[in-house]
């Protein structure tokens, strides 16, 4: 098995794909990092209080902190999946799918060897996005004069699992890869899913009060994971504890994964 | 059958792949010896690469068995240390270097890094190792193939149209280097839709047409099936056609619609003289030509296409 990971490992690093596709993701990250953190001051500024009300609703630093420096598992997410997918689909689309086979005809442990080592270019991803939306954010906080909040041990904690639901995508794409190994095919369907199916699922779902069915989606559950949700608190809505939607997040990976073990992966090359 | 199987012999045994209606491959059987090095020959289509693919586990027969030394292949515990095989041409990721494109696989077959360098070392490799594969030619991509195939250092080395791309220099290097692995006991098979392409280099030949064997033997009892034949013209083309039709009924065939011409097979220009003298025909021209091989090979095809 170990034989298996590292081939597995060396196939991943040694192509360019993965470092265009984490270059791009700091560099949206920063962008959203310093966006975000620019409109959560401005709203956070203006939108002091509720008419007649005596309670303020001006959005706790803490809040704004957390939700600022967790971005990347709300909004990038779809870039350690990419990774992942291409694991499978590069293969099929470069037919190196039988050499792949004639070294380890025991296809199950090439699936696993996949989705294990999915994880280390998954903490890379989860380091990379998280500290570029971290100092992106963090930055603007502090020039618009709000507190950064990097003292504070929950939004270390938040950090910290910003990374983790990132490497846990990065795996969930391996799974999707194996149901869907039409390159063309995943990618298109992954970005329709990603950006476009599930928030207006989850918006439709709340809309409908029935927000408790939203929560299980595979992108809410990412997002519970670190505990501060941008859709969440934009649309409202319920959210899983971190460590549920952790398992719910690796639970679609295995699905997934199992899913393609007993349908496209015992199929014949040709 | 219980019989005992060496190491390295790959069995074939009533093997049939269906693909929907296609009979890729219909009920085929032959063994390939080790120390010999094996052409597997068919025109396109005939289902070779068909037949390789399930002997090596990449696709599932729809009966029959195919094994490499009494095992099938998925049951092997190394695999590439024992089978060497190189499919297709293309098969690699074009973004990776020659030499990244062994390191992925050598940890999964065993070796250490220092073994993809002496193979790209042996075919001759080495100047391009840091290149991209994309940029590689079709030649340099069959002797990365190749490279891939040696790095398990295997007892068995099957090769689907290897000299497919390569220049005079590379069929000819290939040549040797396949004698030279044949020569240290290890079992190669090469396949090609051109007989001549191997015939210089391959001690056996197993000729598939359809999915179905039609011949199977060492390069002796291919070249017995040439025979000879004879070509006859006479101005006298009623005469002649009378002389055929009373003495070789079944051993003649017409010469591209020429009246007045026919070639006779298994006939010896001696006997054609002597029949045609007797019948007082007048001959233009009686010249014995050797039968080539190819046409045997295109023959034995034919015959299995328009059965
Ligand atoms: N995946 C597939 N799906 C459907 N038909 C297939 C498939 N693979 C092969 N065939 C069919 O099986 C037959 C044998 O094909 P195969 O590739 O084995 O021939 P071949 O002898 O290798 O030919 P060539 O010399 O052109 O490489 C052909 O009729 C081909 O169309
Ligand atoms: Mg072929």
């Amino acid at each position: 098995m170990t034989a298996t990971l590292r081939t597995e490992f060396r196939k991943l690093v040694t192509t360019r794909i993965w470092w265009v596709l984490l270059a791009a993701m700091a560099a949206y990250m920063v962008f959203l990092g310093a966006t975000m953190a620019f409109s959560f001051t401005v709203d956070g500024g203006t939108t002091t209080s509720v008419t007649g009300s005596t309670t303020t609703t001006q959005l706790d630093p803490l809040d704004i902190a957390r939700t600022v420096y967790t971005l990347a598992p709300a909004l990038a997410y779809v870039f350690p999946v990419i990774v992942g997918v291409l694991s499978i689909t590069g293969e099929v689309r470069h037919k190196t799918t039988t050499l792949t086979y004639l070294v380890e005809p025991r296809r199950g442990r090439v699936l696993v060897a996949k989705l294990v080592a999915s994880l280390p270019v998954g903490v890379l991803f989860g380091l990379a996005g998280t500290a570029a939306t971290v100092l992106a954010g963090a930055t603007v906080l502090g020039i618009r004069g709000d507190a950064t909040m990097l003292g504070e041990p929950t939004v270390w904690r938040a950090i910290g699992l910003s990374v983790l639901a990132m490497t846990v995508w990065c795996m969930v794409g391996v799974g999707f890869g194996a149901v869907l190994p039409n390159q063309v095919a995943a990618i298109v369907v992954l970005l329709a899913f990603t950006q476009f199916v599930e928030p207006l699922v989850r918006i439709g779902l709340v809309a409908v009060h029935a927000p408790g069915v939203a929560q299980w989606l595979p992108g809410a559950a990412g997002e519970a994971i670190t505990g501060a949700s941008l859709y969440t608190s934009l649309a409202g809505g319920q959210m899983l504890p971190w460590w549920q939607g952790l398992l719910v997040l690796v639970g679609y990976g295995l699905l997934l994964a199992g899913i393609g073990r007993v349908t496209t992966v015992r199929r014949d090359v040709t | 059958m219980i019989s005992a199987t060496s190491p390295g012999e790959l069995r074939i045994e009533h093997l049939v792949k269906t693909f929907g209606p296609v009979r890729a491959v219909d009920d085929l059987s032959f063994t390939v010896a080790p120390g010999r090095v094996t052409g597997f020959l068919g025109p396109n289509g005939a289902g070779k690469t068909t037949t390789l693919r399930v002997l090596l586990g990449l696709a599932a027969p729809t009966s029959g068995t195919a094994t490499v030394g009494g095992r099938r292949y998925a049951d092997i515990e190394h695999p590439a240390r024992v089978v060497g095989a190189a499919l297709e041409a293309t098969s690699f990721h074009p973004g990776r270097s020659a030499r990244d494109h062994l390191r992925v696989y050598a940890p999964q077959i065993g070796v250490p890094d220092s073994r993809c360098d002496e193979v790209l070392e042996t075919v001759g490799l080495a100047p391009v190792a840091h290149r991209r594969v994309g940029g590689f030619s079709m030649g340099m991509r069959q002797r990365l193939g190749l490279a891939t195939t040696l790095l398990g250092d295997p007892q068995v080395m099957i090769l689907d149209e290897p000299a497919n791309g390569l220049d005079p220099e590379g069929i000819a290097w290939l040549r040797g280097f396949l004698r030279y692995l044949a020569g240290q006991g290890r079992t190669v098979l090469v396949s090609s839709h051109v007989l001549s392409e191997v015939q210089q280099t391959v001690d056996d030949v197993v000729i598939i047409a359809k999915g179905r064997l039609v011949h199977a033997s060492d390069m002796a009892g291919l070249r017995d099936l040439a025979g000879s034949q004879v070509m006859v013209v006479s101005p006298d083309a009623a005469g002649l056609r009378a002389l055929v039709a009373r003495r070789w009924p079944a051993a003649a065939s017409p010469v591209d619609g020429r009246d007045g011409a026919v070639l006779l097979r298994d006939v010896s220009a001696a006997e054609v003289g002597s029949a045609a003298f007797a019948a007082g025909l007048e001959l233009h021209e009686l010249s014995p030509r050797d039968r080539g091989l190819e046409d045997v090979f295109l023959q034995l095809t034919a015959e299995e296409v328009a059965a």
